[in-house]
């Protein structure tokens, strides 16, 4: 950006970060600005434009601001920086990096540099001097931690180049020059390791988007078991609060298996990113060997920063998230939550004095959150390769309540659903997802039906709708015995609410605390589902209904110890057989 | 909060309501405070030469033609350490009698602190209430209110966990307290012996709602001079945060913006998280811990000023009778602390995250067993032996007027699994029912 501050303005009128600007220059709708008030500048964004009056939301706090400052307009959207070195960085919303301020407050007017100018980075060219390129094509590669980080045609040049060269394999600073390249007009691009791009417009140069069809594999049973995220795809986790949502989604950013994660909090609790930047430089990616931090972007803009920055946040972490998909990268966003930032366009369209639609929400939320959504998703580059971005979003819904517009909005967006239930949470019956009201659109479609007969088993699918419908009718005869009474049903009653228990106390029920049950790799799940199954599939002789429910809390309870021990241990056998032997104890084969 | 008069200029004043009043000015700046007839006021909008200002203590008597006064400042609190042991009004004036305060002025609502100079949390509070130190451990550094409906009895659990949390330092926020609570809380903490570790900011139900404003900013920038200046372990005690948020209502009524859910501004998650983030654990020792009353109307948990809240704090704290041992318990269904799972079985003994789990779950099966026998139906021995246990655990556990230590909680949790329970029905990781199991009681 150069600071050529031609175009300029006056404040007009302040309302809390809705700031009126009069000005004669022409302005462009979701221009960058600045608010000069004394010696610092305050970065805004246009949002609305009336004649002369331009409405700017203004990013920082406007204490202080007076009818006449001055504003400078930049001529450019808000843009983030895209280079190597973002990950392990903790940015805010607008990829400030947060540990180069050295003040324990975020001071207002304060920025940083996203990436480090002074770091020598191991560049191995993967194009030649005369190849033709576009936007997006790679020009080589440098390791950033244990990631291919690779360095491609700016996304804002524009048709086809010729490389003219192309620097030797060696050590280079990230405005180094890489590459210069030439256009049949003789116009030359000199090429360095840095490019800019404006966050709400998506990254598109890729050849063909797909449907997804591998399973991101999460270690959290019931998701993977159940209701399995497809990579590439798209879901979310409704919850009230108090039900686990952020333990939840922390569990998935250490497990899952991407090569890039990138946590945004969105208008959420400081305390939760200083667990995840605390954490997780001392855990390792059980994939991979190394440390999570080395594969994790956070992206915190927590909940008493300014709201303006809460919307940017969630655009800047999908921009870095595409960038590193343009790579071929397997990208996971998580974002918490999205209701933040529902609200954020709330509280700006109030100032606006728009019209509200339900619940005094902009009308237009319904779109905005489908577009969102809509720049996840699997795709092939140009040179064959596939990249992609699966994106895991939670909901606040206010109330508890899951017709309010949020959630209605992202439940026509996102293509998995899990909900979170607060009478499971009241029980601590963790993770709290629902196994009936939850779905995963993503089981339906056969190129996913496919990819798990291959990878789990052929008969996986049956396996996991059987479980499901367990789960369902154990529901309806515990109902049953609720309104009827113990001895007002048959026995089998009994024995049947307690096998669907005991699916949920052993595939559901996970201890996310526990170093091994926190994450199951998908061969465990296969063997624990087939295991449950089995025993469901058993007839057992019993008594009196008190009888069933001893017996089957003996089994649980074994089984339980079995979900905490070294996967086919010593002791994992040992305890296996002592199943074995309480089983027999009752079984009528 | 005193300012220097730099500019004394009438203005004509254009239009007045409740709360607020517009004027004619090229002079104001977003946020100062200004005198309006002799009363502090505060820039909330401008839009060309319109300001207008929220007067604190309402708008009745303010003539067209009042004397208006910018002052150029922001709202300010004069720090220093002889804040401690005294009692203050909203604006931070002197309520007991003594002198003014000398210190350094500092604004209210400062900046945002960067998360990464924030340390993890990880020394707990101990109260001695088994249902907070048992079940939802609380951690230096965190922010948690007490749901609770107006008859219960928080204003004393409060007053309690104070006294023995052991902090360096308490802030209390008095938001629209009664006269009478206003009296109980001095009572207490002059008995206690502990006034000089307590600063107290007080707005009782005779001083004007809208004044109500300012009290926990005024707590919290205290609360911010004794954890940063001072590396103190400050408890903030904010009660009741509803009023505060009534108090935003009106203004955002008198202001015509659109209100959305139970006629809250829409700005109220950003108002409580301005607030509630003061919470902070410092890597040099200083801490700032919130704990804050939120009163509900008939237990209505979906409202949004408690729906709100419970997004933002780290849990809730949710009060309840039981009528069947006649007290008042910490309800472990309903209440959560977020932090506790950074101190339980780490800072207290092995065995405290099962033991919990494990004592929640009966007391849930013995919840069951009620509604059972609620409807008629014949119970089990099992649910005979839970309700007998869920009982006890209350009594002995759950119930607030409980003092003991962490330990005891987690040997007494043994002894009733012991007393009623067979080793399965409990169902704990072995190596730990191996080494705590008690049957011998």
């Amino acid at each position: 950006m150069i600071a050529t501050a031609t175009k300029t303005g006056k404040v007009t009128g302040i309302i809390a970060n809705l700031v009126t600007i009069a000005s004669q220059d022409p302005v462009a709708q979701n221009e960058i600005c600045y608010i000069h008030v004394g010696e610092e500048r305050l970065l805004g964004e246009v949002i609305k434009i009336v004649h002369h009056d331009i409405f700017v939301q203004c990013f920082e706090s406007t204490r202080g601001m007076k009818v006449g400052n001055m504003v400078e307009f930049t001529g450019e959207m808000l843009e983030i920086t895209l280079g190597p070195g973002m990950l392990s960085k903790i940015y805010d919303g607008l990829q400030s990096d947060l540990k180069k301020f050295d003040s324990l407050f975020i001071e207002r007017g304060q920025h940083s540099a996203a990436l480090d100018a002074e770091s020598l980075w191991h560049f191995k060219p993967l194009a030649k001097k005369g190849d033709i390129v576009q936007a997006s094509d790679w020009l080589g590669e440098v390791l950033e931690n244990a990631v291919k980080h690779r360095i491609l045609v700016p996304f804002k040049v524009s048709g086809k180049f010729i490389i003219e060269s192309i620097v030797e394999e060696g050590e280079y600073r990230i405005d180094d020059v890489i590459a210069v390249l030439v256009n049949s007009d003789s116009h030359k691009l000199e090429i360095n390791m840095v490019q800019k791009w404006p966050i709400k417009r998506p990254i598109k140069f890729y050849s063909e988007k797909m449907r997804p069809f591998a399973m991101l594999e999460t270690g959290v049973r019931v998701i993977d078991t159940l209701i399995p995220l497809a990579e590439g795809g798209t879901g979310f986790i409704p919850g009230p609060f108090g039900t686990g949502k952020t333990v939840l989604q922390h569990a998935i950013a250490k497990q899952a298996t991407a090569d890039v994660i990138i946590y945004a909090a969105c208008g959420e609790r400081a305390n939760e990113i200083v667990d995840v930047f605390t954490e997780f430089p001392e855990l390792y990616d059980p994939h991979t060997g190394r440390k999570l931090m080395e594969r994790t972007i956070i992206i915190a803009n927590t909940s008493n920063m300014p709201v303006a920055a809460r919307e940017a946040s969630v655009y800047t972490a999908m921009t870095i998230a595409e960038y590193y998909r343009s790579m071929g990268l397997k990208v996971l966003i998580l974002a918490d939550s999205t209701s933040r930032w529902a609200q954020a366009l709330r509280e700006m369209s109030n100032r606006l004095e728009e019209l509200p639609g339900p619940d005094a929400f902009p009308m237009d939320l319904t779109a905005v959150i489908a577009n969102f959504y809509a720049r996840a998703g699997y795709v092939t580059l140009h040179n064959g390769e596939s990249g992609s971005i699966t994106f895991l979003g939670t909901v606040s819904p206010s109330g508890g309540n899951l017709k309010e517009p949020v959630t209605e909005a992202t439940k026509k967006a996102a293509r998995c659903f899990y909900a979170l239930s607060q009478r499971r949470a009241d029980q601590k019956r963790y993770p709290a997802v629902d196994p009936t009201e939850s779905y995963s659109k993503y089981l339906e479609y056969p190129e996913m039906q496919s990819y798990l007969h291959e990878h789990i088993s052929t008969r996986w699918i049956q396996q996991v709708t059987k479980a499901r419908d367990l789960l369902i009718r154990g529901r309806e005869f515990r109902d049953q015995i609720n309104i009827l009474g113990d001895d007002g049903v048959p026995l089998d009653y009994h024995v049947q609410f307690w096998k669907a228990e005991v699916i949920d106390f052993i595939i559901l029920q996970q201890d996310a605390f526990d170093a091994v049950d926190a994450m199951t790799p998908i061969e465990r799940q296969r063997y624990m589902l087939e295991l449950v199954l089995q025993i469901s599939n058993m007839d057992f002789k019993f008594g009196s209904f008190e009888e069933v429910s001893g017996y089957f809390k003996r089994i649980i309870n074994v089984l339980k110890q079995l979900n905490y021990t070294e996967f086919k241990s010593d002791e994992f056998e040992s305890k296996n057989k002592e199943l074995k032997k309480i089983i027999n104890e009752k079984r009528i084969s | 909060m005193e300012y220097k008069a730099f500019q004394k200029i009438f203005y004509k004043v254009n239009r007045i309501n409740k709360a607020t009043c517009v004027l004619q000015s090229h002079m104001a700046s977003y946020d100062e405070m200004a005198v309006v007839h002799g009363r502090l006021a505060q820039v909330v909008k401008i839009i060309g030469n319109n300001v207008t200002l929220q007067v604190f203590s309402g708008t009745d008597g303010i003539p067209t033609n009042a004397e208006v006064m910018f002052t150029g400042n922001p709202p300010l609190l004069k720090v220093s350490t002889e804040l401690a042991g005294r009692f203050f009004n909203a604006y931070g004036k002197p309520i007991d009698g003594g002198p003014e305060v000398e210190g350094e002025n500092r604004p209210l609502g400062g900046p945002t602190v960067n998360p990464t100079q924030r340390k993890r949390p990880s020394e707990l509070i101990p109260t001695g209430i088994a249902g907070i130190d048992l079940n939802n451990t609380i951690v230096t550094g965190q922010k948690i209110p007490f749901f609770a409906d107006p008859e219960q009895p928080y204003n004393q659990v409060m007053a309690d966990v104070a006294l023995r949390a052991k902090a360096d330092r308490i802030i209390l926020g008095g938001i629209g307290l009664t006269h009478d609570d206003y009296l109980f809380y001095k009572n207490v903490f002059e008995n206690a012996g502990a006034l000089d570790r307590i600063v107290s900011f007080i707005n009782t139900t005779e001083d004007p709602s809208i004044e109500r404003l300012l009290i926990p900013d005024m707590a919290l920038t205290a609360a911010e001079y004794f954890a940063i200046d001072r590396n103190e372990k400050v408890l903030v005690l904010l009660t009741d945060v509803a009023l505060y948020c009534d108090a935003l209502s009106i203004v955002s009524n008198n202001m015509d913006q659109i209100s959305s859910k139970d006629n809250m501004p829409a700005s109220l998650y950003s108002d409580l998280a301005r607030l509630y983030e003061k919470a902070v654990q410092f890597p040099q020792g200083g801490s700032i811990t919130i704990i804050a009353v939120t009163t509900l109307s008939g237990g209505d948990i979906t409202h949004a000023i408690p729906d709100n809240t419970g997004y933002i704090t780290e849990g809730q704290l949710f009060l309840r009778r039981d009528s069947e041992i006649g007290k008042t318990i910490v309800d472990p269904f309903r209440s959560l602390s977020r932090l506790k799972q950074l101190v339980i079985g780490k800072k207290t003994r092995e065995d405290h995250p099962q033991v919990m789990n494990a004592a929640v779950r009966l007391y849930s099966d013995a919840a069951n067993a009620r509604t059972k026998q609620e409807n008629g139906f014949d119970l089990s021995d099992y649910d005979k032996r839970c309700l007998r246990y869920a009982k006890e655990y209350s009594e002995k556990l759950l119930a607030i007027d409980v003092n003991i230590d962490i330990d005891k909680m987690l040997d007494t949790s043994w002894e009733l699994f012991g007393r009623y329970f067979k080793k399965e029905e409990v169902s704990i990781k072995e190596e730990l029912m191996n080494k705590y199991w008690n049957d011998k009681s």
